[in-house]
Protein backbone atom coordinates (compact mmCIF):
# COMPACT_ATOMS: atom_id res chain seq x y z
CA UNK A 1 0.00 0.00 0.00
CA UNK A 2 1.25 3.34 -0.74
CA UNK A 3 1.02 5.72 2.09
CA UNK A 4 -2.10 8.28 1.49
CA UNK A 5 -0.99 11.80 -0.45
CA UNK A 6 -0.41 14.55 1.65
CA UNK A 7 -3.16 17.41 0.89
CA UNK A 8 -1.34 20.86 0.08
CA UNK A 9 -2.32 24.14 -0.53
CA UNK A 10 -0.49 26.08 -3.18
CA UNK A 11 1.46 28.35 -3.21
CA UNK A 12 2.61 27.02 -0.12
CA UNK A 13 4.80 28.87 1.90
CA UNK A 14 8.74 28.67 3.29
CA UNK A 15 8.37 26.62 5.81
CA UNK A 16 5.86 24.16 4.26
CA UNK A 17 8.45 24.30 1.08
CA UNK A 18 11.19 23.19 3.89
CA UNK A 19 9.02 19.77 5.11
CA UNK A 20 8.80 18.29 1.75
CA UNK A 21 10.47 15.40 1.46
CA UNK A 22 11.71 13.59 -2.07
CA UNK A 23 8.86 10.35 -2.29
CA UNK A 24 5.81 12.07 -0.96
CA UNK A 25 3.01 12.28 -2.88
CA UNK A 26 0.72 15.32 -2.69
CA UNK A 27 -2.44 16.75 -3.70
CA UNK A 28 -2.20 20.27 -4.85
CA UNK A 29 -5.22 22.70 -4.45
CA UNK A 30 -5.38 26.56 -5.15
CA UNK A 31 -3.03 28.66 -7.50
CA UNK A 32 -0.64 27.94 -9.73
CA UNK A 33 1.23 29.75 -12.67
CA UNK A 34 1.82 27.66 -16.36
CA UNK A 35 4.61 28.90 -18.18
CA UNK A 36 6.66 27.28 -20.23
CA UNK A 37 9.92 27.79 -22.94
CA UNK A 38 9.05 30.85 -24.62
CA UNK A 39 7.52 32.51 -21.52
CA UNK A 40 10.63 31.77 -19.62
CA UNK A 41 12.73 33.46 -22.02
CA UNK A 42 11.21 36.49 -21.91
CA UNK A 43 10.74 36.45 -18.12
CA UNK A 44 14.48 36.09 -17.87
CA UNK A 45 14.92 38.99 -20.60
CA UNK A 46 12.71 41.13 -18.44
CA UNK A 47 14.13 40.58 -15.13
CA UNK A 48 17.62 41.08 -16.90
CA UNK A 49 16.56 44.48 -17.85
CA UNK A 50 15.52 45.37 -14.73
CA UNK A 51 12.01 45.38 -15.25
CA UNK A 52 8.98 44.05 -13.73
CA UNK A 53 6.78 41.46 -14.65
CA UNK A 54 3.14 41.55 -15.42
CA UNK A 55 2.52 39.04 -12.53
CA UNK A 56 4.05 38.45 -9.16
CA UNK A 57 6.60 35.64 -8.97
CA UNK A 58 7.35 36.23 -5.03
CA UNK A 59 5.92 32.64 -3.71
CA UNK A 60 4.53 31.12 -6.79
CA UNK A 61 4.64 27.84 -8.28
CA UNK A 62 5.12 27.18 -11.62
CA UNK A 63 3.67 24.63 -13.66
CA UNK A 64 5.60 23.55 -16.46
CA UNK A 65 2.21 23.49 -19.07
CA UNK A 66 1.63 24.16 -22.79
CA UNK A 67 -2.19 23.38 -22.62
CA UNK A 68 -4.08 22.05 -25.95
CA UNK A 69 -7.14 24.47 -26.01
CA UNK A 70 -10.41 23.81 -24.59
CA UNK A 71 -13.27 22.44 -26.71
CA UNK A 72 -16.76 24.73 -25.48
CA UNK A 73 -17.73 23.95 -22.32
CA UNK A 74 -14.41 23.08 -21.60
CA UNK A 75 -11.74 24.85 -18.91
CA UNK A 76 -8.74 23.80 -20.73
CA UNK A 77 -7.64 20.54 -22.98
CA UNK A 78 -5.31 18.16 -21.66
CA UNK A 79 -2.85 19.77 -19.42
CA UNK A 80 0.24 17.22 -18.59
CA UNK A 81 3.65 18.87 -17.73
CA UNK A 82 6.69 19.71 -20.21
CA UNK A 83 10.44 18.63 -20.22
CA UNK A 84 11.54 20.81 -16.97
CA UNK A 85 15.33 20.30 -18.09
CA UNK A 86 14.33 22.91 -21.08
CA UNK A 87 13.94 25.94 -18.56
CA UNK A 88 16.96 24.74 -16.37
CA UNK A 89 18.87 27.91 -18.06
CA UNK A 90 16.21 30.37 -16.72
CA UNK A 91 15.48 28.83 -13.48
CA UNK A 92 18.30 29.82 -10.70
CA UNK A 93 16.69 33.36 -12.43
CA UNK A 94 13.51 32.93 -11.47
CA UNK A 95 14.30 31.40 -8.12
CA UNK A 96 15.96 34.44 -6.72
CA UNK A 97 13.23 36.61 -7.90
CA UNK A 98 10.97 34.51 -5.29
CA UNK A 99 9.73 31.36 -7.06
CA UNK A 100 9.04 28.90 -4.61
CA UNK A 101 8.74 25.39 -6.27
CA UNK A 102 8.16 23.74 -9.69
CA UNK A 103 5.89 21.20 -11.39
CA UNK A 104 7.44 19.29 -14.20
CA UNK A 105 8.65 15.91 -15.27
CA UNK A 106 12.73 15.05 -15.79
CA UNK A 107 15.98 15.12 -14.77
CA UNK A 108 17.42 18.88 -13.72
CA UNK A 109 20.79 19.85 -14.09
CA UNK A 110 23.34 20.37 -11.43
CA UNK A 111 22.76 24.15 -11.07
CA UNK A 112 19.24 23.86 -10.48
CA UNK A 113 20.18 21.15 -8.06
CA UNK A 114 22.00 23.71 -6.04
CA UNK A 115 19.51 26.24 -6.78
CA UNK A 116 16.92 24.13 -5.52
CA UNK A 117 18.46 24.49 -2.07
CA UNK A 118 19.86 27.59 -1.72
CA UNK A 119 16.51 29.09 -2.65
CA UNK A 120 14.16 26.39 -1.04
CA UNK A 121 12.34 25.95 -3.59
CA UNK A 122 11.48 22.34 -4.48
CA UNK A 123 10.84 20.48 -7.61
CA UNK A 124 7.80 18.49 -8.07
CA UNK A 125 6.62 16.07 -11.03
CA UNK A 126 3.01 15.35 -12.67
CA UNK A 127 3.02 12.43 -14.58
CA UNK A 128 3.87 12.74 -18.03
CA UNK A 129 1.57 12.24 -20.89
CA UNK A 130 -1.45 12.16 -18.47
CA UNK A 131 -2.51 14.91 -20.09
CA UNK A 132 -6.36 14.03 -20.11
CA UNK A 133 -6.80 12.82 -16.67
CA UNK A 134 -5.13 16.23 -15.36
CA UNK A 135 -7.16 18.84 -16.80
CA UNK A 136 -9.87 17.45 -14.19
CA UNK A 137 -8.02 18.86 -11.74
CA UNK A 138 -8.00 22.40 -12.80
CA UNK A 139 -10.95 24.36 -12.65
CA UNK A 140 -10.25 27.40 -13.95
CA UNK A 141 -7.80 28.84 -16.80
CA UNK A 142 -7.12 33.01 -17.15
CA UNK A 143 -4.04 34.35 -19.19
CA UNK A 144 -2.14 36.20 -17.27
CA UNK A 145 0.14 37.48 -19.49
CA UNK A 146 1.89 36.97 -23.28
CA UNK A 147 -1.52 35.63 -24.89
CA UNK A 148 0.38 35.94 -28.08
CA UNK A 149 2.05 33.15 -27.07
CA UNK A 150 -0.67 30.66 -27.52
CA UNK A 151 -0.24 27.42 -25.93
CA UNK A 152 2.79 29.41 -24.24
CA UNK A 153 1.13 32.41 -22.56
CA UNK A 154 1.12 32.66 -18.79
CA UNK A 155 -1.60 31.48 -16.79
CA UNK A 156 -3.26 31.34 -13.42
CA UNK A 157 -4.51 27.88 -12.80
CA UNK A 158 -7.04 27.10 -9.91
CA UNK A 159 -6.31 23.04 -8.94
CA UNK A 160 -7.90 20.64 -6.70
CA UNK A 161 -6.13 17.96 -5.74
CA UNK A 162 -3.94 17.97 -8.55
CA UNK A 163 -1.54 14.68 -7.89
CA UNK A 164 2.12 15.28 -7.69
CA UNK A 165 5.59 13.85 -6.27
CA UNK A 166 8.01 15.75 -5.00
CA UNK A 167 11.70 14.55 -6.88
CA UNK A 168 13.83 17.56 -5.54
CA UNK A 169 13.27 18.69 -1.98
CA UNK A 170 15.41 21.38 -0.90
CA UNK A 171 17.75 19.19 1.56
CA UNK A 172 18.93 17.65 -1.70
CA UNK A 173 16.96 14.61 -1.89
CA UNK A 174 16.55 13.16 -5.59
CA UNK A 175 13.75 10.73 -5.25
CA UNK A 176 14.76 10.01 -9.36
CA UNK A 177 17.63 8.65 -8.04
CA UNK A 178 16.43 6.83 -5.04
CA UNK A 179 13.40 5.74 -6.44
CA UNK A 180 14.93 4.02 -9.44
CA UNK A 181 18.01 2.46 -7.38
CA UNK A 182 16.02 -0.80 -5.90
CA UNK A 183 14.94 -1.84 -9.40
CA UNK A 184 18.57 -1.43 -11.72
CA UNK A 185 19.98 -4.09 -12.78
CA UNK A 186 22.86 -3.06 -14.45
CA UNK B 1 -4.75 4.33 -63.89
CA UNK B 2 -6.91 4.83 -60.15
CA UNK B 3 -7.74 8.59 -58.80
CA UNK B 4 -7.25 9.45 -56.03
CA UNK B 5 -8.58 12.79 -55.38
CA UNK B 6 -6.06 15.80 -53.18
CA UNK B 7 -9.91 16.37 -51.08
CA UNK B 8 -9.84 13.04 -50.23
CA UNK B 9 -6.15 13.11 -48.68
CA UNK B 10 -7.16 16.17 -46.78
CA UNK B 11 -9.93 14.91 -45.11
CA UNK B 12 -8.36 11.49 -44.46
CA UNK B 13 -4.82 13.61 -42.97
CA UNK B 14 -7.32 15.36 -40.73
CA UNK B 15 -9.53 12.32 -39.07
CA UNK B 16 -6.21 10.60 -38.80
CA UNK B 17 -4.48 13.12 -36.85
CA UNK B 18 -7.39 13.58 -34.09
CA UNK B 19 -7.93 10.35 -34.35
CA UNK B 20 -4.20 9.32 -33.57
CA UNK B 21 -3.91 12.24 -31.03
CA UNK B 22 -7.38 10.94 -29.01
CA UNK B 23 -7.84 7.22 -29.21
CA UNK B 24 -4.79 5.25 -27.97
CA UNK B 25 -4.05 2.29 -30.25
CA UNK B 26 -5.43 -0.92 -28.31
CA UNK B 27 -2.21 -2.53 -28.92
CA UNK B 28 -0.61 0.32 -26.31
CA UNK B 29 -3.44 -0.03 -24.08
CA UNK B 30 -3.19 -3.98 -23.94
CA UNK B 31 0.47 -3.36 -23.47
CA UNK B 32 0.08 -0.78 -20.42
CA UNK B 33 -2.04 -3.72 -18.78
CA UNK B 34 0.22 -5.96 -19.30
CA UNK B 35 2.85 -4.09 -17.42
CA UNK B 36 0.51 -2.81 -14.83
CA UNK B 37 0.28 -6.67 -14.18
CA UNK B 38 4.16 -7.34 -14.02
CA UNK B 39 5.30 -3.87 -12.06
CA UNK B 40 7.13 -5.03 -8.90
CA UNK B 41 7.23 -1.00 -7.77
CA UNK B 42 3.79 0.08 -6.47
CA UNK B 43 4.43 3.47 -7.29
CA UNK B 44 5.24 2.31 -10.94
CA UNK B 45 1.81 0.00 -10.99
CA UNK B 46 -0.06 3.20 -9.68
CA UNK B 47 1.38 5.31 -12.80
CA UNK B 48 0.64 2.29 -15.16
CA UNK B 49 -3.01 2.37 -13.86
CA UNK B 50 -3.04 6.39 -13.77
CA UNK B 51 -1.77 6.25 -17.82
CA UNK B 52 -5.35 3.66 -19.05
CA UNK B 53 -7.57 5.74 -17.14
CA UNK B 54 -6.11 8.64 -19.31
CA UNK B 55 -6.44 7.01 -22.19
CA UNK B 56 -10.08 6.07 -21.25
CA UNK B 57 -10.58 9.61 -20.49
CA UNK B 58 -9.58 11.04 -23.60
CA UNK B 59 -11.15 8.50 -25.60
CA UNK B 60 -14.56 9.01 -24.24
CA UNK B 61 -13.93 12.96 -24.37
CA UNK B 62 -12.37 13.63 -27.84
CA UNK B 63 -9.50 15.69 -25.87
CA UNK B 64 -5.94 15.18 -26.87
CA UNK B 65 -3.94 11.66 -24.52
CA UNK B 66 -0.86 14.29 -24.14
CA UNK B 67 -1.24 18.18 -24.81
CA UNK B 68 1.84 17.51 -26.69
CA UNK B 69 -0.27 16.35 -30.06
CA UNK B 70 3.14 16.89 -31.67
CA UNK B 71 4.74 17.53 -34.66
CA UNK B 72 2.53 15.70 -37.51
CA UNK B 73 4.76 12.91 -38.94
CA UNK B 74 3.39 11.39 -42.37
CA UNK B 75 4.45 8.01 -43.71
CA UNK B 76 2.68 7.96 -47.59
CA UNK B 77 3.14 5.00 -49.78
CA UNK B 78 1.87 5.85 -52.58
CA UNK B 79 1.05 3.33 -55.66
CA UNK B 80 3.15 3.90 -58.68
CA UNK B 81 -1.02 3.52 -60.77
CA UNK B 82 -2.29 5.68 -58.63
CA UNK B 83 -3.16 9.37 -60.35
CA UNK B 84 -3.76 12.27 -57.68
CA UNK B 85 -5.91 15.06 -58.91
CA UNK B 86 -7.74 18.07 -58.22
CA UNK B 87 -4.33 19.66 -56.27
CA UNK B 88 -0.83 19.25 -55.15
CA UNK B 89 -0.21 16.16 -53.20
CA UNK B 90 1.93 17.68 -50.57
CA UNK B 91 -0.31 20.62 -50.23
CA UNK B 92 -2.93 18.04 -49.37
CA UNK B 93 -1.38 16.61 -46.69
CA UNK B 94 -0.20 20.08 -44.96
CA UNK B 95 -4.38 21.10 -45.47
CA UNK B 96 -5.35 17.95 -43.40
CA UNK B 97 -2.89 18.46 -40.44
CA UNK B 98 -4.52 22.11 -40.78
CA UNK B 99 -7.86 21.37 -40.62
CA UNK B 100 -7.58 18.30 -38.30
CA UNK B 101 -5.17 20.55 -35.46
CA UNK B 102 -7.76 23.52 -35.62
CA UNK B 103 -10.86 20.94 -35.90
CA UNK B 104 -9.83 18.95 -33.00
CA UNK B 105 -8.69 21.16 -30.84
CA UNK B 106 -5.01 19.98 -30.87
CA UNK B 107 -2.29 21.73 -29.73
CA UNK B 108 -0.68 23.80 -32.40
CA UNK B 109 3.08 23.76 -31.38
CA UNK B 110 4.82 24.06 -35.35
CA UNK B 111 6.89 26.94 -35.73
CA UNK B 112 7.81 28.04 -38.88
CA UNK B 113 11.45 28.66 -38.53
CA UNK B 114 13.41 27.22 -36.05
CA UNK B 115 16.10 29.42 -34.49
CA UNK B 116 15.28 33.52 -34.71
CA UNK B 117 11.90 34.58 -34.86
CA UNK B 118 10.33 30.77 -33.56
CA UNK B 119 6.85 32.15 -34.72
CA UNK B 120 3.83 29.78 -34.08
CA UNK B 121 2.61 28.42 -37.70
CA UNK B 122 -0.67 29.00 -35.92
CA UNK B 123 -2.57 25.42 -37.55
CA UNK B 124 0.50 23.01 -36.85
CA UNK B 125 1.29 23.17 -40.35
CA UNK B 126 3.12 22.05 -42.39
CA UNK B 127 3.24 18.43 -41.64
CA UNK B 128 6.46 16.11 -41.96
CA UNK B 129 6.01 13.92 -45.06
CA UNK B 130 8.27 10.67 -45.78
CA UNK B 131 6.87 9.48 -49.19
CA UNK B 132 7.94 6.03 -50.56
CA UNK B 133 6.62 5.27 -54.13
CA UNK B 134 5.52 1.31 -53.98
CA UNK B 135 3.88 -0.93 -56.69
CA UNK B 136 -0.51 -0.54 -56.94
CA UNK B 137 -2.64 1.83 -57.16
CA UNK B 138 -3.17 2.86 -53.46
CA UNK B 139 -2.34 5.52 -51.10
CA UNK B 140 -1.24 4.13 -47.56
CA UNK B 141 -0.79 7.37 -44.91
CA UNK B 142 -0.30 6.70 -41.32
CA UNK B 143 0.18 9.84 -39.19
CA UNK B 144 2.07 9.37 -36.50
CA UNK B 145 2.38 12.39 -34.06
CA UNK B 146 5.37 13.09 -32.41
CA UNK B 147 5.91 14.72 -29.27
CA UNK B 148 8.94 17.17 -28.13
CA UNK B 149 9.72 15.29 -24.88
CA UNK B 150 10.99 11.86 -26.57
CA UNK B 151 11.87 13.49 -30.09
CA UNK B 152 14.40 15.75 -28.12
CA UNK B 153 16.13 12.88 -26.65
CA UNK B 154 17.16 11.06 -30.39
CA UNK B 155 20.38 9.71 -30.65
CA UNK B 156 22.79 9.09 -33.53
CA UNK B 157 25.86 7.50 -33.88
CA UNK B 158 28.32 6.52 -36.54
CA UNK B 159 29.28 3.70 -35.13
CA UNK B 160 32.39 1.40 -36.96
CA UNK B 161 31.87 -2.09 -37.48
CA UNK B 162 34.39 -2.96 -34.75
CA UNK B 163 31.45 -1.57 -31.88
CA UNK B 164 29.32 -4.36 -33.41
CA UNK B 165 26.28 -5.30 -31.41
CA UNK B 166 28.01 -4.17 -27.94
CA UNK B 167 28.07 -0.87 -29.40
CA UNK B 168 24.39 -1.16 -30.14
CA UNK B 169 23.33 -2.33 -26.91
CA UNK B 170 25.71 0.69 -25.08
CA UNK B 171 24.08 3.43 -28.02
CA UNK B 172 20.51 1.77 -27.20
CA UNK B 173 21.14 2.21 -23.40
CA UNK B 174 22.87 5.79 -23.20
CA UNK B 175 19.66 7.34 -25.18
CA UNK B 176 17.24 5.93 -22.49
CA UNK B 177 19.35 6.37 -19.75
CA UNK B 178 20.20 10.08 -20.92
CA UNK B 179 16.26 10.43 -21.39
CA UNK B 180 15.07 9.02 -18.24
CA UNK B 181 11.76 10.80 -17.24
CA UNK B 182 11.83 13.56 -19.86
CA UNK B 183 11.00 11.01 -22.76
CA UNK B 184 7.69 10.41 -20.29
CA UNK B 185 8.60 6.27 -19.59
CA UNK B 186 7.81 3.27 -20.30
CA UNK B 187 8.80 3.97 -24.14
CA UNK B 188 8.44 2.47 -27.45
CA UNK B 189 12.42 2.68 -28.29
CA UNK B 190 12.85 2.91 -32.30
CA UNK B 191 16.88 1.57 -33.31
CA UNK B 192 17.57 2.51 -36.95
CA UNK B 193 20.69 0.52 -37.93
CA UNK B 194 22.68 0.81 -41.15
CA UNK B 195 22.20 2.72 -43.89
CA UNK B 196 23.61 6.24 -43.97
CA UNK B 197 23.17 9.13 -41.40
CA UNK B 198 19.52 9.98 -43.14
CA UNK B 199 18.65 6.40 -43.75
CA UNK B 200 19.21 5.22 -39.73
CA UNK B 201 17.40 8.07 -38.58
CA UNK B 202 14.51 7.42 -40.27
CA UNK B 203 14.63 3.38 -39.97
CA UNK B 204 14.25 4.52 -36.06
CA UNK B 205 11.50 6.46 -37.10
CA UNK B 206 9.77 3.91 -38.87
CA UNK B 207 10.98 1.77 -36.00
CA UNK B 208 9.47 3.66 -33.21
CA UNK B 209 5.62 4.42 -35.35
CA UNK B 210 5.67 0.41 -35.68
CA UNK B 211 2.82 -1.09 -34.05
CA UNK B 212 3.10 -2.94 -30.72
CA UNK B 213 3.52 -6.80 -30.94
CA UNK B 214 5.09 -6.49 -34.32
CA UNK B 215 8.16 -8.17 -34.43
CA UNK B 216 11.49 -7.26 -36.81
CA UNK B 217 10.90 -10.33 -39.63
CA UNK B 218 14.33 -11.17 -39.72
CA UNK B 219 14.81 -13.26 -36.70
CA UNK B 220 18.02 -12.33 -35.48
CA UNK B 221 17.21 -8.93 -35.35
CA UNK B 222 13.53 -9.92 -33.80
CA UNK B 223 15.96 -11.84 -31.24
CA UNK B 224 18.01 -8.35 -30.67
CA UNK B 225 14.43 -6.39 -30.25
CA UNK B 226 13.67 -8.56 -27.25
CA UNK B 227 17.38 -8.52 -25.84
CA UNK B 228 17.54 -4.61 -26.01
CA UNK B 229 13.55 -4.41 -24.63
CA UNK B 230 15.18 -6.52 -21.24
CA UNK B 231 18.08 -4.48 -21.12
CA UNK B 232 16.04 -1.12 -20.85
CA UNK B 233 14.05 -2.48 -18.17
CA UNK B 234 16.95 -3.52 -16.18
CA UNK B 235 17.78 0.41 -16.17
CA UNK B 236 15.53 0.91 -12.96
CA UNK B 237 13.75 4.29 -14.06
CA UNK B 238 10.68 2.33 -14.55
CA UNK B 239 7.38 4.33 -15.27
CA UNK B 240 8.16 8.24 -15.11
CA UNK B 241 11.24 7.65 -13.73
CA UNK B 242 10.62 6.86 -10.21
CA UNK B 243 11.32 3.46 -10.54
CA UNK B 244 10.74 0.40 -11.36
CA UNK B 245 10.86 -2.53 -14.09
CA UNK B 246 8.71 -1.18 -16.94
CA UNK B 247 11.04 1.39 -18.34
CA UNK B 248 9.98 0.35 -22.32
CA UNK B 249 7.07 -1.65 -23.83
CA UNK B 250 8.64 -2.58 -26.55
CA UNK B 251 12.00 -2.22 -28.71
CA UNK B 252 11.73 -1.89 -32.36
CA UNK B 253 14.57 -2.20 -35.28
CA UNK B 254 14.30 -1.55 -38.93
CA UNK B 255 17.85 -1.88 -40.55
CA UNK B 256 19.10 -1.39 -44.17
CA UNK B 257 22.46 -1.89 -46.13
CA UNK B 258 25.41 0.04 -45.17
CA UNK B 259 28.91 0.41 -46.21
CA UNK B 260 32.16 -1.60 -45.41
CA UNK B 261 33.10 1.34 -43.07
CA UNK B 262 30.00 2.19 -41.43
CA UNK B 263 27.24 1.05 -38.55
CA UNK B 264 24.88 4.00 -38.17
CA UNK B 265 22.60 3.43 -35.61
CA UNK B 266 19.91 5.84 -34.39
CA UNK B 267 17.45 6.06 -31.84
CA UNK B 268 13.95 7.78 -31.81
CA UNK B 269 12.32 6.95 -28.90
CA UNK B 270 8.52 7.20 -28.71
CA UNK B 271 6.69 7.93 -25.31
CA UNK B 272 4.06 5.83 -23.96
CA UNK B 273 1.49 7.48 -26.12
CA UNK B 274 2.76 5.24 -29.19
CA UNK B 275 -0.07 7.28 -31.14
CA UNK B 276 -0.79 6.27 -34.91
CA UNK B 277 -3.63 5.90 -37.34
CA UNK B 278 -3.57 5.11 -40.52
CA UNK B 279 -5.85 4.14 -43.83
CA UNK B 280 -5.32 3.35 -47.03
CA UNK B 281 -7.46 5.03 -50.34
Amino acid sequence: MQPAARQLCVPFDAATARSLRAGEQVLLSGTILAARDAAHKRMVETLEQGESLPFSLAGAIIYYLGPSPARPGQVIGAAGPTTAGRMDPYTPCLLAHGLRGMIGKGYRSAAVAAAIREYGAPYLAAVGGAGALLSRCIKHYTVLAYPELGPEAVAALAVENFPAIVVMDVHGGDWYRTGQAPYCEL
Amino acid sequence: MRVIHAQTITDTVARLAIEACCHLPLSVRDALSRAASQEPSPAGREILAQLQENASIASAEHMPICQDTGLAVVFAELGQDAHIVGGDFEAAIHEGVRQGYVQGYLRKSCVAEPLFERTNTGDNSPAIIHLRLVPGDRLHLRLAPKGAGSENKSLLKMLTPADGLDGVRQTVLEAVQTAGPSACPPLVVGVGLGGNMEVAALCAKRAAARDLGSRNPHPRYAALEEELLTLCNKTGIGPQGLGGRTTALAVHIEWAATHIAMLPVAVNLNCHAARHASASL
